[in-house]
This record gives C-alpha cells, structure tokens and sequence, in this order.
C-alpha cells in the first residue's frame, strides 16, 4: 500500500521516534510511507480550547496536504495519535462548516474516510497483529482516552502488543482512567491535572514495568513528565516504537527521564 | 464569614436545625470541626471561585479525596455490572436519546398537554420564569395551608432555585427527608453531588454531625451505617406524620396522562407524596415525557445508571388528585429558570435531556478528585460543567471570562468517560468544547492583552504552513541543550512553571522528525542506503533510482518510491521525481 504519514506537530518537533518508527515498521510490513511535507497540524489544539477561527487555516493546510488520499494517490493515511485521529475525524468538518467552510468539510470528511489510527491501520487495514516485533522487556499499556473512547480502538494495540516477541506485558491497573493531560488541561486546572497524574503513576508504577506505553506521544509526554519527576525508573515509549522493534535493529530502552529516543 | 470551602459567607442556610438546634449552630467558623457551617450562597447556580482556584481547595482536602475515591469507585463498578447485564443497552440508550430529542423539538405543545391533563385531574398548573417567581408560588401555597413547616423529597430544581433558604426568610422551615439530604442540611452543608449529596462525607463524620446537629441522636450512637440510618428514621417519623404540606421535584412528568413520576430508595418520597394534605411539586420543563409508555424505557436506563440497582425500591406515581387517598390538594409548579435558553442553542440543548442520574460524576475523573463542591453550582460534574454555564448565561451564549462560571466548560480534559455511560447520550464533551468556542468568540471584542489568544493566535500562523511549521521545529531543536545533561527541563518560566511544578519536561530533540526522514529519504535513495559515505553521490541520486529500477532488493525499492512520492510540489526536498509505476 501506498500510506502517507501524518506525523502530528507534537511528535514532528518534539517525539520523532513516534513517526520514525511508523516509517520504518511499515516500510518493514513492505509498504510505501509518504511524508508530504506541507503538514503540519491538524487543529486539534485550537479546537479543543475553542479557538475554531484560528483552527480554521491550520485545519485548511492538513485537509489540503492530504486530499489526494481521496483522490486515490495513495491508499489510506496513517496517524501515530488516537486523538490528533479524533480531531480529524470528529472535529475538523464540524468546524469547517461552522466556519461556512461546506467545501472545505466536505474535502475534511473525504480524507478523514480513509485516516486510521496506527492500531487501526494496523489491524484492520492491513489485516495484522503479528508484525514480527521484538521486545525483550516488561512492559505496560495505558489506553489513552481519545483512542479509547473516540475511535473505540478497543484492544487491538492489546492484540498488537500481545504478539511482540519477547515482550513481557502487564495489565495496567484502573487502565482506562484519564492520565489528567487534556492538552491546555494540564496547564489551566494544573493542580487536577497532578492529582490524576498522580494516580495514574501510582498505577504505572505498581505493575513493576520498564516501559509505559501508549498509541499518543501527547499523554506519554505528561505520563513521562510525571514519572521523569518521581525518579520513576520507567521510561515512556509509542506504540510503534515498539512495533518496529526487531531482534536485528533493536529499540532501546528508553532513558527514564523524560527524552526521546533519537533514531 | 469565610469557610473551609471557600465560600463566601452570604445566608445562613436553616431549616434543618429548627428543632433543638445546638451551641454548634451558628457558633462555629473556618477551620473549627469537620463540617460547617457552610453559607448558602445567593446563587445556588454561581458560588465561590473559578474552577481551578476552587479545586485546588478542594485538592487540599486529603478526607474528602479518600471518600470520593471510595464512594465513586464503588459505584463506578456497581453501575458497570448492572448495565452489563441488560442486551439491549445501546437501543434502550438511544431510545432514550431519541425520545428526548423528540421533547425537545415539540416542547410547547407537550407542556400545554401536561398543564390540560393535570387540570382535568384536579391539579393546579403554576408556570414560573425563574427562581423568584417558582419561591413566591411554593411559600404563598404554604402559607395559605398555614403551615411553618414543610417536608422535602430531595430534588435538584429547588435546590436550583434555593428554596430552603427562601422559605426559611419567610419563616417556613422545610425539612429535608433523603437521608443523604438531611446529613448536608444538618450539616448546614452543601450539596455535592446530583444524587448522594453526602458523597463527600464518611460515616465517622455523619455520625458527629447527627450527634451535635440532629437534636434528638441517641448518645451512644455508633458509626455503623444501619445505626445511623435508624436514628434518621426516628428523626424524620415525627415529621412525616405532622406535615401539612410536602414539597417534591419530579423525575418525569409524562404528558399524555398527566402523570408525574419520582423514583427513590429509601421510601421517604413515598411517605412525602401519599401523607402530607397538599403536595406541591417543582418540575423543570424538561422533564417532560411524552408518553405513559415512554417510562418503559426510563425506568430502566435511570436506576442501573444512578444507584447501579435493577429497580429502584419506590416508584411513586400519581396523576392529579384523587379524593379520599393520598394529598387532596396537589400543585405543579413548572419552571423555566434559563431552560428556554439553553432550549434555543442548537448543540448546547441536548444538556436539557439529562434526567439527574450522575453516571458522569461517578465517571469522571476530574470529579472524582476535586468533588462536587468546586463546581460552585448545585449541578457539579460534567453535567454541570455544560448546564450551569448555559443556564446562568445571559440569552442565546456565555457570559464571557469575567463570569466564574466561565471557567467550567475547560473543567474537563474530554477524556469522554461521562459521554459513554450517558443513559441519554448527550455529548458532553463535544457540547463543552462548543460552550469553550462560544466564550472564545465572546471575548473576541473584548480589550486588552490575552496571553492565551496570543498564543493561539501566532500558532495558528506557524501550524497552518508546512515550511514555517518546519522551521519553527527547526529552531526549537536549538533548545536541545536546555535539558542539561540529562535531557529533562524540570522548571520553566510561566506559563510553562504550571507544567513543571509537578512534571518534567523533555527537551527538544537534536532533530525534528522531518530532518530525520530527510536523511532517510536520502540514505533509501542509494543501493547502501546505510552507509553515510553514499552522501557524495546525493548529486547523481535521481539516476541512480532509475537505474534500481528493476531487480533491486524489495526493501529498498520500497523505500525508493516511498522518497519519489515525498517529492511533491510544494516539498522542500525540492522537484518531484517521477519514480516507477
């Protein structure tokens, strides 16, 4: 398949691991991974703190950068976000057409048809759970909200994480709790957005796991924020870091304080 | 007067400590014992500071963090294994939904219905604007029953409209009867939640408020719940049998019969409905139904909900007034109070299907830290979070930033928990980032500097272009050295001190992602696509991929094309290059 990337703005300046490593485990799975430059956000921030005015051109360039995919030019498009995919799918035709944008929408619900999820992409496109990964350690997985609730990826990361060779996977207790992030959240209710990071930690922190993961750098980087804090000694890696992960081309471990994995 | 909640002192509530009130009442302030006196507010719907300032209060409060964690969790996994039970779920869910929409849509004809029917029966249809007017119409109907007393079934629209507190001015005292209820009133407390108001206090507690509030708690009461429970029965049986007039809410009002409907556990609600002489009960507009047959659905989406039972123990129905049995006298009082408001906004109405069940407080996880009380509003939760602002909301939007209740549609992080166990389905976080817009838009005219729209305004810039999205990351890679030689930035200055004073945060990394997949666009581009030293030859690259074309190993061709499709107009890689295919 022929598969352009929406590597998301968090994760294109601060967390290249994530989409590097969609890259490089499609490419593996024997896939064409475009990256179409002129990306580079989708809207989710401004929308969601209700800014839809400015969300408008920022909303205007994604649906723009990724309208051959209704076109056909390539086969589907690819996000390593549960939430930036919510926003496309959810929240950029309705604010478009807020906007009078009624074109514009309808471009926005074309390409946003053929966006999936890394998991989704995964499994119910091309049809997988066993991508041929290897991770040797212990390793838990927070469902983030977005991907949970608003896209109902239910547990095909579970299923994709399950069949990693070597993996040692642990159930996270009280899961599908909120970990307080919340994009501005975090920053206007800062003291609530603590007290559940808290409680997700405590959780984290429970199932003795090396490693956190989660299919949002978003949440990662406010999980990882507060373990890097806590001296935690557990670190926070994406989904497909995982995934790309083989015996040959191993991902390391990450530091536990909060940095990426540079690759 | 200030309190340990923060709010300010304005109007002693009263009526619970009518009879044999003790030195506690009245004599206590800030900090002196475990509960109140906690002032009512003049505005049961806007009390106490913003969100943020009011939760980090309530943060602080390490006893009521443990019994909300306790009491929601519980709940949470009761609810879950009797939702789980019913097959049909999502249809009753939607039923539910569409029967409520349906309400919506045809409100004015189905309240003309409601106000023929109860009439035909014998009732007395009262129609009030707001909280003034629903208070005049309960306290002149008491009084012309000569009562100076009234007792209560709980219900949130007169504590919406605060009328305790008005019948107390006009001195009629009006007795709470829900067990949990009585606790917040003795306590001369407020209200945390839809459904237990109580929530927030533990047994050790209630056992000290019934001890020094209540008047007549035997001494050696323990903190066993059913010794506590029966001391509340003792207390209220007197009260039952001397009241002459009971005042109600109601759950469902159902339209083509006149009929209205509440729905409780502890049979206080029936013993209010059936022995008092005269029964006035205060219903929001929207609490219409349709049809008798309609409750069909209610009555099983509203109790596996609220309380996570089957069946609630009492549903109490009645229609009208029928003589010899039960109230002889029965009034209706319907009350606006914003609802025909929030009615006229097209997203922002479907928060008036909310039948008061509190699945969402009992689900979210902001609740379920800071409690009910720093909402400020008798409706707290995600509910609340979307109906107190539209209701306290000046016509047709918001009130803009300088009202606190501005602050409580960003009380949430849309995590969606409240959305799906909705037994009406009403969006909440799409309604809350939609109320966020409004006020956004609101302020729009407003002078002066907002950092915030600032912020919003120049990332909007840099976010919607490629290029200077590239740069911007580009430069922020030159940031990488602030993490110092671990990489973690653990203070920033404001306003990202509000993120590091609880979190680290990672620096910027040596390089964006889109310089990496340059580099690997680059290195797919040659037969050794590995090795660095292939860099001289980037000049010959394109033919060099023509020359692959064929028989070249499947990975690496794979890569190829991937770059060639890279290269579009626009790009920064430079000129398409037409690849194979």
């Amino acid at each position: 398949m022929r598969i352009a990337l929406a590597a998301t703005c968090i994760a294109d300046t601060m967390f290249p691991g994530a989409p590097s490593a969609t890259v490089r485990l499609l490419e593996r799975l024997g896939h064409e991974v475009v990256f179409p430059r002129s990306q580079a956000c989708c809207g989710q921030m401004h929308v969601n703190t209700g800014y839809y005015d400015e969300a408008v051109p920022v909303i205007r360039n994604h649906v723009t950068t990724f309208a051959p995919v209704a076109d056909g030019e390539w086969d589907a498009v690819v996000v390593p976000s549960g939430s930036c995919t919510g926003s496309i799918r959810h929240q950029q035709a309705m604010v478009c057409r807020r906007a009078g944008l009624d074109d514009l929408a309808a471009t926005a619900e074309a390409v946003s048809a053929k966006t999936y999820e890394l998991s989704e992409l995964l499994v119910d496109v091309l049809g997988l759970t066993d991508v041929g990964a290897h991770f040797g350690h212990r390793v838990t997985y927070h469902p983030t909200c977005h991907s949970l609730r608003m896209l109902h990826v239910g547990d095909r990361p579970l299923q994709l994480l399950r069949a990693v060779d070597g993996i040692d996977l642990v159930e996270l207790p009280e899961a599908e709790s909120c970990c307080g992030f919340g994009g501005t959240f975090a920053l206007k209710n800062a003291d609530t957005s603590a007290a559940m990071l808290a409680d997700k930690t405590a959780n984290i922190r429970s199932t003795d796991a090396v490693v956190v993961t989660a299919g949002d750098y978003s949440c990662l980087m406010h999980i990882g924020g507060g373990l890097s804090r806590q001296r935690a000694g557990v670190g926070t890696l994406h989904l497909a870091e995982i995934l790309a992960s083989t015996r040959e081309d191993p991902t390391p471990l990450p530091s536990t304080r909060t940095t990426e994995v540079a690759r | 007067m200030s309190t340990f909640l923060g709010i300010p002192g304005i109007r002693r509530r009263s009526g619970g400590t009518s009879d044999g009130g003790t030195p506690a009442d009245g004599g206590s302030t800030a900090g002196e014992g475990p509960f109140g006196p906690v002032p009512h507010p003049d505005e049961p719907l806007r009390w106490g500071d913003a969100f943020p300032a009011a939760a980090k209060q309530t943060l602080a409060n390490d006893q009521l963090r443990a019994n909300l964690g306790h009491a929601t969790r519980t709940i949470r996994a009761k609810r879950a294994s009797v939702v789980g039970e019913v097959p049909d779920w999502e249809a009753l869910r939607d039923t539910g939904s569409a029967v409520k929409e349906q309400v919506m849509a045809d409100l004015p004809d189905l309240l003309a219905q409601l106000e023929e029917n109860v009439t035909a029966r014998g009732g007395v249809v009262h129609w009030a604007r707001d909280a003034a007017e629903a208070n005049r119409i309960v306290a002149d109907i008491a009084k012309a029953k000569e009562a100076d007393e009234v007792v209560k079934v709980k219900s949130m629209a007169t504590q919406e409209i605060g009328l305790n507190e008005y019948l107390a001015d006009e001195g009629i005292a009006a007795i709470e009867t829900d067990l949990a209820e009585l606790i917040v009133q003795l306590a001369d407390d407020m209200p945390s939640h839809i459904l237990v108001p109580a929530i927030h206090r533990n047994r050790a507690e209630i056992r000290e408020i019934f001890l020094q509030r209540m008047g007549d708690a035997p001494e050696d009461l323990s903190d066993v719940p059913r010794e506590l429970a029966m001391a509340a029965r003792a207390h209220l049986r007197r009260k039952f049998l001397s009241a002459k007039v009971a005042v109600s809410g109601a759950n469902f009002g159902v339209a083509d019969t006149g009929t209205l409907a509440v729905v409780e556990s502890e049979g206080n609600g029936r013993m209010c409905l059936t022995l008092p002489e005269t029964l006035v009960t205060v219903m929001g507009i929207e609490k219409l139904i349709p049809t008798y047959t309609d409750l069909e659905v209610f009555l099983q989406l509203l109790p596996r909900s609220s309380t996570g039972e089957r069946m609630n123990p009492y549903t109490s129905l009645w229609t009208g007034v029928t003589p010899g049995d039960g109230p002889q006298e029965f009034h209706l009082v319907l009350l606006d109070n914003g609802r025909t408001d929030v009615l006229a906004d097209e997203v922002g109405r479907s928060a008036l299907h909310c039948i008061r069940c509190s699945a969402c407080l009992n689900v979210c996880p902001v609740y379920e830290r800071v409690g009910g009380h720093a909402y400020g509003s008798v409706y707290p939760g995600p509910i609340g979070a979307i109906l107190t602002p539209q209701l306290t909301a000046s016509s047709g939007g918001v009130s803009g930033a300088d009202d606190v209740n501005a602050s409580l549609p960003y009380a949430s992080t849309l995590c969606g928990a409240c959305y799906d166990v909705c037994p009406v389905k009403i969006d909440i976080p799409s309604i809350l980032v939609d109320l966020r817009a409004r006020e956004v838009d609101a302020d729009r005219g407003r002078s002066g500097v907002d950092p915030w729209k600032a912020a919003m305004k120049a990332a909007s810039w840099v976010m919607s272009d490629g290029g200077r999205f590239g740069l911007a990351g580009r430069a922020a890679t030159l940031g990488h050295g602030l993490g110092g030689s671990d990489g973690v930035i653990s203070k920033a200055p404001p306003p990202a001190s509000a993120w590091t004073r609880s979190r680290d945060l990672p620096a910027p990394p040596k390089q964006t992602f889109r310089q990496w997949m340059a580099a690997h666009e680059r290195d797919a581009n040659h037969p050794d696509a590995n090795h660095r030293e292939a860099n001289h030859r980037e000049a010959n690259h394109r033919e060099a991929n023509h020359r692959e074309a064929d028989g070249y190993d499947l990975s690496h061709s794979r890569a190829e094309t991937a770059t060639d499709r890279s290269r579009r107009p626009g790009g920064d890689e430079g000129e398409r290059t037409e690849g194979r295919r």
